[in-house]
């Protein structure tokens, strides 16, 4: 299996992403923001970090970028993208996928272990993990997901809630809502499902000396499910 | 616009009326507005390190695992494999009271620029930072505005922050300290020094445009403040996080290759700072033509671009001809580029601007020349000791005193504070801040690097010499209690003003009491940087020496965490116990006492305990380990058991000391250690062998702390404090 991570300048999570990717027997390759094309790959990884800075909206700026198109045909013609954080926001800027990412409820920066039940199991993100609530890390300050009411009733139709926060036995609450994010979504599909942008990085959590494992449940799931 | 410099403009640049006289002498002329501003930039107290110079040659620096001691950009230690490990520490003191967030930020970022400036990746940020009392007015915002700013840079750049510590004393109502650590990782064969060589090798001026701001930073944290200090934000650099970032791998990128022969960072007085040091370490002479160095603002003036303190700016001597390969590297990160002069034979450092010669000083005025002042200096005496009558405990209870104890700002949870902090990026974070120490893998080898920073300035306001010895021995236990050895340390020292003999002689003593830990423990300085007159209005702060040390554990998985693991295990206490109350925590918030002497260090007695806690790990004897520090024995239990949720039946205590004395009694030189029942009697044989004192505390159960009939209390019940009064403080 090929994966390709994009690297943007000011991308942070991009070598984490590369080793979790590796480690599960991923074929990875970078790919830098100023090509305009991407090796023949299975999946495109968006990685965590502060594209371009951040400085305006955050993603804005890389979803303008020289390398975004063959994303976004890739996306479109089926292929599997995935979003981490500052790649969960850029694919919003891009409208691959819905709703935006505001500043945290209380405006500070979270970094911190967090559970997200799996709203979805139809896609192939999540098929094959038996676990219902998984324990995530995330670490960012613009997480607060938010979109229109006729796009929220459209999101929850076509089941592209991916993931939401949740306590550790799956009670997705506001009290176990970190950062004020609409229905606790901590991350969304589109409307076909090979599209996944969310908040938590699975790439922090591939080991036991780490902050925890669940992170290997879903590259593992995500190498045999390709 | 010319203006013709006197007395009274060197006097407003800082300087003194002798150190002027010295400067026409040596130039044996007026110098013109341009070199003045040189001169004061690189004589002033936090680039020439005038008052303190001569003690800090004292220090010990050396050892078989030290690479670069002092006097670089930054230490440098051996962890074998050839890999080494850079790490420094830096105040950014005045301008975090002046602008938080900025402050804050550019101190992150320039310590970051130190460390990857010679090489190395950073792979981890610490810092330590001490506010005012809570009650103060200030307290809050600054805070608030510090965090916000250390996250803000460390955050974006993709470092993690694994461990720090914050302090709050009304001395600091006036000057919060801000000090910054960063350790990078680099192979020991390519390391990158400022030194430069060779003549007519081009100058480059990489990184972000200069302009106006941080002016006279330097010189601003080399002074007391007063009424007006409002007036000096425009001398608050501003960070750039981003450019950092693209600065850190462009610069990686380029060491990867043959070009560099020497690299400097430009931080405190920027580019004259950086030229002159790169110059007067190579023995040679620099020659810059300042209309070609990228400006961000129009009309900027050679006094204004010498002096400026832009952010995210580095200065290299490259190899002849490999100019546009090195363009082409930083064309691709976006970041300026320029050949902005040449490397000479002259000695001197001297500048054009717009065809003309603006400036033109021998290096040697500027370095060996610098003024460096044997400031006079008092001994501290040693405090009497107070004399605690049993009427004083009398009507004290164990669990109201803990609950107070645990909620004292010194000691509460700080995730309120590192839940802000990335502090898990990189994917190598393995101990995570709130523990003994931040342990970061060395990515893709067994090994593991442990970093702390700490400072006792009560103790060291009760007696430097005491007191510097001290925050030495409590940053080697920091090493010890996760299972690593300890390698080498980097100080910070933030004190008063030099010129008052106090002030001035609890530096001497600091430094005396550093050097003789330091020199008995094997635990040599190498880097660190002074900060001065944090005053405000004749008030100093206390002496405050922050001591950022690492370790190393050759196999990461044998690290050692404080949480409680088993019940049924046994806890004991490793190092004696006398009950030393004077300058506790217990005796400021129980008893009221806040003079005395703080207690004693047994440096034979540190080193001995120390290895025998590394010798049990080895045989795999101890499950569990945490250094006995600030609120003595219970705190620290408490401390292991939140964070388990395990409960602690202790044992009757017997000898002479009262229960108070015992379990709030700050000696030093004391580990508690969690054994499995299998194992007790290899260790306490182990302990014996060696002579080492040692007391069995209690045992593992349930979920409350319990003495006898004189203390039970739930964990949940002393959690809610202990975790939620930051929290509470900072949200209301």
């Amino acid at each position: 299996m090929k994966s390709s991570v994009i690297i943007f300048p000011g991308s942070n999570c991009d070598r984490d992403m590369d080793v979790a990717l590796k480690k599960f027997g991923f074929k990875n390759q970078m790919v830098w923001h100023n090509d305009t094309d991407i090796p023949k790959s299975d999946l495109i990884v968006l990685p965590g970090g502060f594209s371009y800075g951040d400085y305006l909206r955050c993603g804005s700026i890389a979803g303008k970028s020289k390398i975004i198109k063959s994303v976004i045909d890739f996306a479109n013609s089926g292929g599997l993208v995935l979003g981490i954080c500052n790649g969960f926001q850029i694919l919003t800027e891009t409208g691959l996928l819905p709703g935006i990412l505001q500043q945290n409820k209380y405006l500070n920066f979270i970094c911190k272990n967090v559970f997200v039940k799996i709203k979805n199991k139809e896609n192939k993100y999540f098929k094959n993990i038996k676990k219902e609530v998984l324990e995530l890390h995330i670490a960012h300050n613009e997480g607060n997901y938010f979109c229109s009411k006729d796009e929220l009733k459209l999101i929850e139709d076509n089941g592209q809630i991916a993931v939401t926060y949740c306590d550790q036995k799956g009670n997705d609450n506001k009290e176990n809502n970190p950062n004020g994010a609409l229905k606790n979504i901590a991350g969304i599909f589109n409307k076909d499902k090979n599209i996944l942008g969310m908040m938590p990085h699975p790439e922090r959590m591939i080991d036991p000396f780490l902050s925890g494992e669940d992170g290997s449940l879903f590259f593992e799931n995500l190498i045999g499910s390709i | 616009m010319i203006v013709k410099v006197n007395e009274k403009i060197a006097i407003e640049h800082g300087l003194k009326k002798d150190e002027y006289k010295k400067i026409c002498d040596l130039l044996k002329r007026t110098p013109n507005i341009t070199e003045l501003g040189i001169f004061s930039a690189m004589w002033n107290e936090h680039c020439s390190y005038k008052s303190s110079r001569l003690h800090l040659k004292k220090l010990h620096t050396k050892g078989k695992q030290v690479i670069q001691g002092p006097g670089e950009n930054a230490g440098i230690v051996d962890i074998e494999d050839n890999d080494a490990i850079v790490f420094k520490i830096e105040s950014h003191n005045h301008p975090s009271f002046i602008e938080p967030y900025q402050g804050a930020a550019t101190g992150v970022g320039g310590i970051m620029r130190d460390v990857f400036t010679m090489g190395a990746r950073p792979i981890a940020n610490l810092n330590s930072i001490h506010f005012g009392s809570p009650d103060h007015e200030k307290t809050k915002n600054l805070l608030r505005g510090v965090v916000k700013g250390i996250g803000g840079y460390g955050n974006c750049i993709g470092v993690p922050t694994i461990a720090g510590q914050t302090c709050f004393d009304d001395s600091y109502n006036g000057n919060i300290l801000v000090n910054a650590m960063t350790l990078g990782l680099v192979n020991k064969n390519k390391i990158f020094y400022s030194k430069a060589a060779g003549i007519n090798k081009p100058v480059i001026y990489v990184g972000s445009k200069t302009g106006r701001d941080g002016i006279h930073g330097a010189s601003m944290a080399s002074a007391i403040f007063d009424d007006k200090i409002e007036e000096k934000k425009p001398t608050v650099q501003v960070g750039d996080p981003f450019t950092e970032k693209l600065l850190l791998e462009a610069c990686l990128e380029l060491m990867a290759g043959k070009s560099i022969i020497s690299i400097q960072d430009m931080g405190a007085a920027g580019l004259t700072s950086s030229s002159i040091e790169m110059a007067s370490k190579g023995d040679l002479g620099i020659e810059i033509d300042l209309t070609k160095v990228p400006c961000r603002e129009e009309n900027m003036t050679p006094y204004e671009i010498m002096l400026s303190e832009s952010q995210e700016r580095m200065l290299i001597v490259l190899e002849e001809g490999k100019e546009s390969e090195a363009k082409k590297i930083f064309d691709k990160w976006n970041l300026d580029f320029a050949v902005i002069g040449k490397t000479t034979d002259s000695k001197k450092i001297e500048l054009f601007f717009e065809n003309e010669k603006v400036a033109e000083i021998p290096i040697n005025f500027l370095a060996e020349n610098a003024p460096m002042y044997d400031r006079k200096w008092i001994k501290a005496k040693l405090p009497k000791e107070n004399n605690f009558t049993k009427d004083q405990f009398k009507s004290l209870k164990l669990s109201d005193c803990l609950k107070k104890v645990l909620v004292d700002p010194n000691i509460v949870d700080k995730e309120w504070i590192w839940d802000q902090y990335d502090h898990t990026v990189m994917g190598d974070t393995i101990q995570k801040p709130g523990g003994n120490a931040g342990v970061v893998r060395v990515h893709g080898t067994n090994k593991a690097v442990a970093a702390a920073v700490d400072s006792s300035a009560t103790y060291c306001h009760a007696h430097p010499l005491t007191g510097g010895k001290q925050v030495v021995c409590e940053s080697w236990r920091n090493m010890i209690s996760v299972g690593a050895k300890p390698i080498a340390i980097t100080n910070c020292l933030n004190f008063g003003n030099p010129e008052k003999e106090k002030n001035m002689g609890e530096f001497v003593e600091c430094v005396e009491g550093i050097t003789e830990a330091s020199k008995y423990l094997n635990y040599p300085v190498v880097s660190g940087n002074v900060s001065f007159y944090n005053e405000t209005k004749d008030k100093g702060i206390k002496p405050t020496p922050s001591i950022g040390g690492i370790g190393l554990l050759s196999d990461y998985k044998k690290m050692i965490t404080m949480e409680l693991k088993n019940d049924g295990n046994y806890l004991y206490v490793i190092g004696k116990t006398e009950g030393h109350l004077n300058q506790s925590v217990f005796a400021r918030n129980i008893l009221s006492k806040f003079t005395g002497p703080p207690p004693e260090i047994n440096l034979f007695n540190e080193k001995q305990n120390g290895m025998c806690i590394l010798n049990l790990k080895k045989e795999n004897l101890i499950e569990t380990c945490h250094d006995v520090s600030l609120g003595g024995i219970l705190t620290a239990i408490s401390k292991m058991s939140i964070k388990a949720n395990k409960g602690v039946k202790l044992f009757s205590i017997d000898g002479l000391v009262n229960k108070f004395e015992y379990f709030f009694g700050e000696d030093q030189g004391r580990y508690i250690v969690e054994i499995k029942p299998e194992n007790l009697e290899n260790f306490e044989n182990m302990l014996k062998k060696d002579s080492i004192h040692f007391d069995k505390l209690g045992v593992i159960e349930g979920n409350k702390i319990m003495y006898g009939n004189d203390l039970k209390i739930s964990i949940d019940d002393i959690r809610k404090g202990y975790k939620n009064w930051l929290k509470e403080f900072m949200v209301n």
